[in-house]
């Protein structure tokens, strides 16, 4: 079975050529095939038939919703009732959730498929999805490099065709990253877009829920089902959500603003500054207006973001103490050791140490200097990149600096790790949305990304143009 | 207070958790219950697992407001919740949500009326917060148990100046405080079931000085009278230090009970850096102008108020317009019985007399329960000397308010209304006097004290009901006639 968007598993169950149970039987097999990519934490295969003889059902009867047949993989740091929730992490072995969250909740109403959890860096912090407690995700384009991170198993879950679309999260560029790395859509939509009941945070203040899929059709049709405002998270948008659908045809052409600072950046590879140059002469020619502007305060993003999401990250996981559920060490005596040897022994390298930072930054003597001030450059971030986008239909840049790289590459030079999430932050700091569309380096046949950030709640926009992109 | 030539005072400062009676917790809709089975009231949030976020109760913000009006704070148009991060097995986040730096209120204050005068105690501000749940430490085993029933439920923090100087003043804004917040039906305040909690801060310092000295913040109090003879000990126990020359170190200490003295606790739980930021899951609360003023408008006129109006409306006496204004809804019972038209101060009498002392001795009964109406026409029946006011408390009182029976049907049913017929009447006084010849001997040589005895004769008789005036000349007419 070739085919992989939505629209095309749709079609073919209503020609009769698959039915929902079929569609779930490919994906087991692909899965079974395909393990050596340790994509999958767990696949419910049983309970995935069972359903998909249920929705069959009611395709005949008439009344399946808009995504019967539809098969979908979670990354593990979503909720699904009486199903595992671990976040690649130890301290959550053996957890199941006693709640669905919202967005998956959503997904299921319209007659979704969940096949299974995907693996993802620990409390998806990470660029590589190594830091998960299962070992790292393999890129199914080459096994020797890494999916990219955090939301890794879900971008190969679709790069690999073991289900139809995936969710991940996206908090520094965890589903755009990971897409660019896999030749898909990866999108991450406005913060507070889709609710975030059910999501394991990591930073309050960025996480949002975002989709991997095989088209922008796929994504806007996700965006539209899994948005709107939930009485469960005060932050999301009361703001009611867009017909997402694209249109068929567009004319309409765009203005496109590429950073200066981002072409001219150290870090970025030459093969990556190529496709990225070839996308932005293609997409000129084909019309647009494309523009050099200046963003000095890109050296300013990641410090912003890292002390930021470090500091919220470091109370979040707070609540993983071993006193209530998940891991807890039988080596303690009294409850400071029960902390201590609960968390030292469930945590892994990256989290510990970003917790360790995000204390440090919270603490008394250092709160002003750190907590207070990445506030306000957070605040400066916002308001000039909000200033480009009145002029601007979209921010383009590169989605990653470099091409998929090789597993344990950057694992010794963590600040070049870090250097990785330049481009993607940016959206994370101003909450907007953004897109990552797949392209590749012709040459070396690796996946390079290309994000374009468009303005507040405009996902429609960004699809469109995207869609528009991509078949230059 | 002289210590070593030096006059000295001791400054006090309060921190009150009130402990909010809404229906369902702060931030879910966990029910607030005192008293159920362990961990029978925790949703996935209150037990704060992974992926669950706060949403804010309504309710609280209105009880918050609603205590903020009442003691004349500046209420906050813009608000968040902040986080103070700190590890502790019954705080399930690993963080408590409390308001740091934007309290829903500041400023304002009460006076409260000392012996010897008003005395204004101002407040720094209150703020809402999450109550974490219960440690229950088992003698003897060497495992703790976990209740979080009580994690989550609303709190707000009272936060007092240090502008008080005797524990009696203290006593008395406790008591104030208590009185007003059950009178907004905002909370129980039960000192003893943990619904009203208070730490006091204490220092003393040379009368004049602007300085303050170390304080010292005391805890573990469930009583307004605790709380009286902790901050007595702990002034005694300052004062004694400087006297010999030591200082006071700024700590936290608990109440003995039975020792009648402060002690240290750990200083390591005083050493925490609890890294205040505002909580990203919770968005800003703005709080409009109209729904403050929904809640002004709403505001009942509040208890010092409705006291002074009792005594010059009513001409009742500050002792009594004091006990029924102890409570909103014995005031509200109370002027429900003037609609009837009887004395004021009549009824003033009757309900902090024989209806309180009824409702105290049987705690089944409810004032809610009671038909006003019926408790006004009971009164109404003695006052107009239709039934002997013993007759009315002893044989009536108790089922006109058990089962708002009509008094005068009652009293009629059961034969106890005065009886002012003189055949009955000379039945009864004849019957007194052929009982009691010697009696009669002893009236006819001179004791006339005796018609007394013979009153009460008939008394008996006639359980009561016989009609006083018309007895007793009844008695002596006879008594002359023997």
């Amino acid at each position: 079975m070739p085919s992989k968007t939505i629209k095309e598993i749709q079609d073919l169950i209503l020609k009769g050529n698959a039915n929902c149970e079929k569609v779930v039987k490919h994906y087991l097999s692909s899965i079974n095939e395909q393990k050596h990519l340790n994509a999958f934490i767990e696949v419910f295969e049983e309970e995935a038939i069972e359903r998909a003889k249920e929705i069959d059902l009611k395709i005949r009867e008439g009344n399946a919703g808009k995504l019967a047949g539809v098969v979908v993989g979670i990354k593990d740091v979503l909720c699904y009732k009486d199903h595992s929730l671990t976040c690649g992490s130890g301290i959550l072995k053996g957890f199941k959730s006693l709640y669905t969250a919202t967005a998956v909740q959503k997904l299921i109403d319209e007659d979704a498929i969940i096949i299974g959890i995907l693996n993802c860096d620990e409390f998806a912090m990470g660029s590589s999805n190594e830091t998960s407690v299962y070992g790292p995700t393999l890129n199914a384009v080459d096994n020797e490099r890494v999916p990219g991170g955090s939301s890794g198993g879900s971008a190969v879950a679709v790069q690999a065709g073991l289900c139809t679309v995936s969710l991940g999260t996206d908090t520094g560029g965890s589903v755009r990253q990971p897409a660019g790395f896999c030749e898909v859509w990866g999108l991450k939509p406005t913060y507070s877009r889709i609710s975030r009941y059910g999501l394991a945070s990591y930073a309050s203040s960025f996480d949002c829920i975002g989709t991997f899929t095989n088209s922008a059709e796929d994504a806007a049709l996700l965006l539209e089902i899994m948005s709107g405002e939930d009485e469960k998270d005060s932050t999301s948008s009361s703001s009611a959500p867009e017909n997402y659908q694209l249109e068929e045809s567009t004319t309409k052409t765009y203005k496109v603003a590429y950073l200066a600072e981002a072409l001219n950046h150290e870090g970025l590879s030459p093969q990556v500054r190529d496709v990225f140059q070839e996308t932005l002469s293609k997409i000129k020619e084909a019309g647009n207006q494309v523009e050099e502007i200046k963003f000095d305060l890109l050296p300013y993003l990641l410090p912003t973001y890292y002390i930021l999401t470090t500091a919220e990250a470091s109370s979040n996981l707070s609540r993983y103490d071993g006193v209530r559920y998940g891991h807890r060490s039988d080596q303690a005596e009294n409850p400071e050791m029960l902390y201590k040897k609960s968390r030292t022994e469930g945590f892994g390298p990256e989290v510990q140490k970003r917790i360790m930072l995000g204390t440090f930054v919270l603490s008394a003597d250092y709160f002003d200097a750190y907590y207070v001030k990445a506030l306000k450059a957070r605040k400066l971030i916002r308001n000039k990149t909000l200033e480009i986008l009145k002029e601007y239909d979209f921010i383009i840049t590169p989605t990653a600096p470099t091409e998929p790289f090789k597993l344990g590459e950057k694992n010794k030079d963590q600040m070049e790790m870090y250097l990785g999430d330049v481009f993607t932050v940016q959206a994370s700091l101003c909450g907007l949305p953004s897109l990552n569309i797949p392209f590749s380096n012709k040459k070396s046949g690796l996946p390079v990304g290309v994000q374009i950030t468009g303005k507040p709640f405009k996902e429609k926009d960004l699809l469109q143009a995207g869609n528009f992109f991509s078949k230059l | 207070m002289e210590i070593s030539g030096q006059q000295y005072e001791p400054v006090i400062g309060l921190e009150v958790h009130v402990q909010l009676n809404t229906k369902s917790k702060i931030f879910c809709d966990d029910p607030v219950k005192y008293g159920a089975d362990p961990n029978t009231l925790v949703s996935p949030v209150s037990l704060a697992h992974p992926g669950t976020l706060p949403v804010v109760n309504r309710a609280v913000l209105g009880k918050a407001v609603k205590l903020g009006l009442a003691l004349e704070c500046k209420i906050a148009q813009k608000m968040y919740f902040d986080r103070k991060n700190y590890f502790y097995p019954d705080s399930p986040k690993g963080y408590q949500l409390t308001q740091d730096r934007t309290p829903v209120c500041k400023g304002g204050g009460v006076n409260i009326k000392t012996e010897s005068g008003d005395k204004f105690v101002s407040l720094d501000k209150i703020h809402m917060e999450e109550d974490a749940g219960k440690s229950i430490h088992v003698e003897g085993e060497d495992f703790s148990k976990i209740d979080l029933n009580r994690a989550g439920t609303p709190l707000l923090e009272v936060v007092t100046n240090p502008c008080m100087s005797t524990s009696a003043e203290v006593a008395l804004f406790l008591n104030y405080l208590r009185r007003l917040v059950r009178w907004l039906d905002i909370s129980d305040a039960n000192m003893e079931e943990g619904s009203l909690r208070c730490d006091a801060n204490v220092s003393i310092k040379p009368v004049g000085s602007e300085k303050l000295g170390n304080k010292v913040e005391i805890k573990n109090m469930n009583s307004v009278r605790n709380v009286q003879k902790a901050i007595n000990a702990e002034i005694k126990r300052q004062a004694e230090l400087i006297r010999s020359g030591e200082t006071v170190i700024s700590e936290t200490r608990l109440y003995d009970l039975e020792k009648n003295q402060t002690r240290a606790m750990r200083t390591k739980e005083a050493l925490n850096d609890y890294r205040y930021f505002p909580d990203p899951d919770l968005s800003e609360i703005e709080l409009s102008d109209s729904f403050i003023n929904e809640i002004k408008s709403a505001m009942p006129e509040l208890p010092e108020e409705r006291e002074q109006r009792f005594i010059n409306e009513y001409g009742i006496e500050l002792e009594k317009a004091r006990i029924i204004c102890e409570e909103i809804s014995q005031a509200k019972f109370f002027e429900s019985m003037l609609k009837e038209n009887i004395d004021p101060k009549v009824a003033s009498n009757w309900f902090v007399g024989p209806v309180k002392g009824f409702i105290n001795q049987n705690s089944e009964i409810k004032l809610e329960n009671i038909n006003p109406k019926a408790l006004s026409s009971l009164i109404e029946l003695s006052t107009s000397g239709k039934v002997n006011q013993h007759v009315a408390v002893r044989e009536l009182l108790p089922e006109v308010m058990v089962n708002g029976t009509k008094p005068e049907k009652l009293a009629a049913e059961k034969g106890l209304l005065i009886e002012s017929d003189e055949n009955e009447l000379l039945d009864w006084v004849n019957e007194a006097i052929s009982q009691n010849p010697e009696k009669v001997t002893a009236w006819k040589n001179g004791k006339k004290g005796l018609s007394k005895f013979f009153m009460g004769e008939v008394m008996k008789k006639s359980k009561g009901k016989a009609d006083p005036r018309q007895t007793i000349s009844l008695i002596e007419e006879q008594l002359k006639n023997q």
